[in-house]
């Protein structure tokens, strides 16, 4: 059942905009008071390549869009009135000029944006694609590669070569901003696996004990894994959940062993995916949205019977949830494609590499399609705006 | 055509569609400049930012862009410029 009592925002004051990236623009989709009726913005930037757009929940009119398109080369957008205007900021994310004759890394497109601690209002984290972590301080308006991890010796090592990386290339997500201390951060890496810093990304250690990694000949590696998505529990931080191109894993810190919660899956469905999503007031509470890892790895919905799947006691059952969803597709649901909002009971949205996106507005118990035929879409994310 | 007066160093640079939105519409700017090199540093200073969508970090010219001086496909931002050359920013085959 959709919890209720443990969200104390007033819901009904509050209004959800979904903001969507896909692979020909932005598109917003605003929800009406009751999560019922959504409009569909006209496309933002149209024709450039928007791998995430997301809210500043410590200024909630601001946004910040990744982009680049076929042709020119990675930047970001940011918008100080909740999408009316865009500004480019002054110096994107780029990896450092290389000495001469040595080979610099050239950064294809930023991935992943993160804000930074409550408590530091101006900074933001992306990730990129290759690997590569930046900061800004000044509002997402100028970037610094954070030499800590982008010129670490171990670098080539931790995250592979050229072949290690998804189809679209190698990426880093999952930026992970310990709601304690804005100095523990966390990171995730396909291919790479997740990554631990204490110092405000000066060193790193890798985190992967217990993990799988079925593509690496190694038993037990220490890093080189592919975490797909990774999440942390702002109530609970040393709580840590992870869809894995192996499976589901969740982990409570000071341990250091991930433990398969994927096991208690059904066995025909699988554990392997891209997205999850955890319930913003319960952390025991958490989505995944299986697809078949099986063969060549299709990445559609397992026989094609789309489904999301919940649990509610920290991965030791599962329960599918296909209300309303077609009975037969062949959806692909990318990781950063599936969001939560945090109003009572929780609104949960996912986009399909179809263009098509879905809404339930009680926590996964029954779907409705709430747009169709967009771009192939990349991510979703949730903002929130008081009335 | 960019409104300012050209001088006799000054060279003419094409900008494709898709880098219009830096340079105000203008599908051909004037900068003076003695290298490659110069020329889009110019073309930055007056439009910030069009560059890196250009000229990766490393200063590789990014994959699906060309360049052409005076209509020969030439990268090498170290090439010499004279008075009244062309540049050509092209914009080449990237896919769907």
């Amino acid at each position: 059942m959709p919890s209720k009592s443990r969200i104390s925002r007033a819901s009904h004051r509050r209004s959800v905009a979904l903001l969507i990236g896909t692979r020909k623009g932005a598109f917003f989709l605003r929800g009406d008071q009751d999560r019922r009726e959504w409009k569909l913005s006209e496309p933002i930037m149209l024709g450039n390549i928007v791998h995430h757009v997301i809210q500043d929940p410590r200024n909630p009119r601001f946004l910040l869009l990744a982009a680049r398109t076929g042709h020119l080369g990675p930047t970001v957008f940011r918008s100080e009135d909740f999408g009316r205007t865009w500004k480019e900021a002054t110096k994107p994310p780029a990896f450092p000029k290389a000495a001469e004759g040595q080979q610099g890394r050239v950064l294809d497109h930023v991935f992943w944006l993160t804000p930074g601690h409550a408590s530091e209002p101006s900074t933001w984290y992306a990730g990129s694609s290759p690997q590569g972590l930046f900061r800004s301080e000044d509002g997402a308006d100028t970037w610094q590669s954070v030499a800590g991890f982008n010129e670490h010796p171990m670098y080539h090592e931790w995250t592979g070569g050229g072949k290690d990386g998804t189809p679209d290339g190698p990426k880093m997500h999952s930026i992970l901003v310990d709601p304690r201390d804005p100095r523990h951060i966390y990171i995730g890496m396909s291919q790479g696996g997740v990554f631990e810093s204490l110092d405000r990304g000066e060193s790193w250690k890798p985190m992967n004990k217990g993990c799988a990694a079925d593509f690496i000949p190694v038993p037990d590696p220490e890093f080189g894994h592919d975490p797909h998505c990774v999440r942390l529990h702002p109530l609970m931080p040393d709580r840590l959940y992870q869809q894995n191109h192996c499976g589901i894993y969740r982990l409570d810190r000071p341990d250091d062993r991930w433990i398969r919660i994927g096991e208690n899956m059904p066995r025909k469905v699988g554990d392997i995916g891209f997205p999850m999503v955890l319930h913003p007031c319960d952390p025991d509470a958490a989505w995944v949205f299986p697809m078949d890892g099986t063969t060549v790895w299709p990445r559609t919905s397992p026989d094609g019977r789309p489904a999301v799947y919940a649990t509610r006691n920290a991965g030791k059952s599962w329960k599918r949830q296909d209300n309303g969803l077609p009975a037969r597709a062949w959806y692909t649901v990318k990781r950063q494609a599936m969001t939560a909002d945090t109003l009572a009971p929780l609104g949960i949205y996912f986009g399909t590499t179809s263009g098509d996106i879905w809404a339930s507005r009680n926590e996964g118990e029954k779907w409705s399609c709430i747009a169709r035929s967009l771009p192939h879409i990349y991510s979703v994310e949730a903002a929130e705006r008081d009335r | 055509m960019n409104s300012q007066a050209r001088s006799t160093d000054s060279v003419t640079v094409r900008v494709p569609a898709p880098l219009r939105s830096y340079t105000g519409g203008s599908s051909e700017v004037s900068v003076v400049a003695t290298t490659l090199r110069d020329a889009l540093a110019e073309l930055d200073r007056r439009y910030a930012g069009i560059r890196f969508r250009i000229i990766d970090e490393q200063d590789g010219v990014r994959q699906h862009i060309k360049l052409f001086v005076n209509a020969e496909l030439n990268e090498n931002l170290d090439t010499r410029l004279s008075g009244g050359d062309e540049i050509h920013i092209i914009c080449a085959l990237s896919g769907g």
